[in-house]
């Protein structure tokens, strides 16, 4: 059975890791989930877990990922913004748990947005689906 | 909404968002009254009399008044389709109780679903906000609560992904270990 004392034991052992970071704010790359009602309703509280799963098991330490309200294309919904300094930001649409891996690997990792599940790359080759 | 724990998510951003210092989260089911009850107390700003008669009425809403949407309908309508009672008790300055119930065996009641996702997803988006959840069946009780996290832990950031994914997986955990087997 999990308990706070083992999440403690678990925290205390990451600490160095933090511990070198405080400062590198700056170069953060940021990751909005939209969890308005549409949001949820379309599925993004998987979508964010996923995130969360990934980011851990790649034990990325430059990514902050939040969640914010209603953005205004509810029918993109679960919708994925990702902010990486200096960079234009890049809007996923329709995001899934099982399209998560793809976008932290080719965009968080290696620079290169996943642009077929873009919001841009949605609309200009609209199908039945929004 | 597929599962009631994203009802409970949505209701639960509203009081976070109205300021809510601590939300209260209760989800109680009985078996022997085939029923389970939800609610979702918090002490945030409140609503005033023009604006709780309006959450029945979604599409009333213009642009100005947009922080009435989907969310609280939704949550009513669940309830209402399997039997159960609805209500929002909300006054200005106070804060706000809203209470679903639901037919526990009900054809059109949704499962509980992944309770520990959604209170990680709320830890994570609102960290100064304390959460207490309590879980019960059949009187058999779990109690969670951010505030305990915080002492043990000795600091107060919880939303660092590896401490989100432990208290989801710690909440379903307990969850599962009262129901024993049975699925909600």
């Amino acid at each position: 059975m999990k308990t706070l004392q083992e999440l403690q034991e678990i925290r205390d052992r990451m600490k160095s890791r933090v511990a070198n970071r405080e400062t590198a704010d700056e170069s953060d790359v940021r990751i909005v989930v939209g969890m308005a009602t549409c949001g949820i309703a379309a599925g993004a509280r998987p979508v964010l877990a996923a995130i969360g799963d990934e980011i851990e098991s790649r034990k990325l330490t430059n990514v902050k990922v939040s969640q914010t309200g209603c953005i205004g294309i509810c029918a993109y919904e679960p919708i994925v913004e990702v902010y990486v300094p200096n960079r234009e930001k890049v809007t996923y649409v329709h995001m899934t748990p099982e399209k998560v891996g793809a976008v932290i690997a080719r965009h968080i990792v290696n620079g290169s947005p996943v642009t077929e599940y873009t919001y841009s790359y949605a609309v200009a080759n609209r199908g039945g689906n929004a | 909404m597929t599962e009631l724990s994203l009802n409970i998510l949505d209701i639960a951003n509203n009081s976070t968002r109205a300021g809510a210092k601590n939300v209260i989260i209760r989800v109680a089911a009985d078996r022997a009254k085939d029923l389970i009850e939800i609610s979702v107390t918090d002490d945030g700003r409140g609503m005033d009399a023009e604006l709780l008669r309006r959450m029945g009425d979604p599409f009333a809403t213009t642009r100005t008044t947009r922080k009435v949407g989907m969310g609280v309908p939704l949550f009513k309508a669940a309830s209402i389709s399997t039997g159960g009672d609805f209500s929002i008790v909300s006054s200005p300055g106070k804060g706000t109780a809203v209470t679903a119930s639901f037919g526990l065996s009900h054809i059109d009641r949704v499962p509980l679903g992944d309770v520990g996702s959604t209170l990680a997803t709320l830890i994570g988006g609102a960290p100064k906000t304390d959460f207490k959840f309590v879980y019960s069946l059949d009187g058999k009780t779990y109690a969670f609560d951010t505030k305990e996290v915080k002492s043990v832990l000795g600091e107060t950031d919880l939303t660092d992904v590896t401490t989100l994914s432990y208290l989801k997986d710690m909440i379903n955990e307990n969850i599962d270990n009262i129901n024993g087997g049975y699925i909600i």
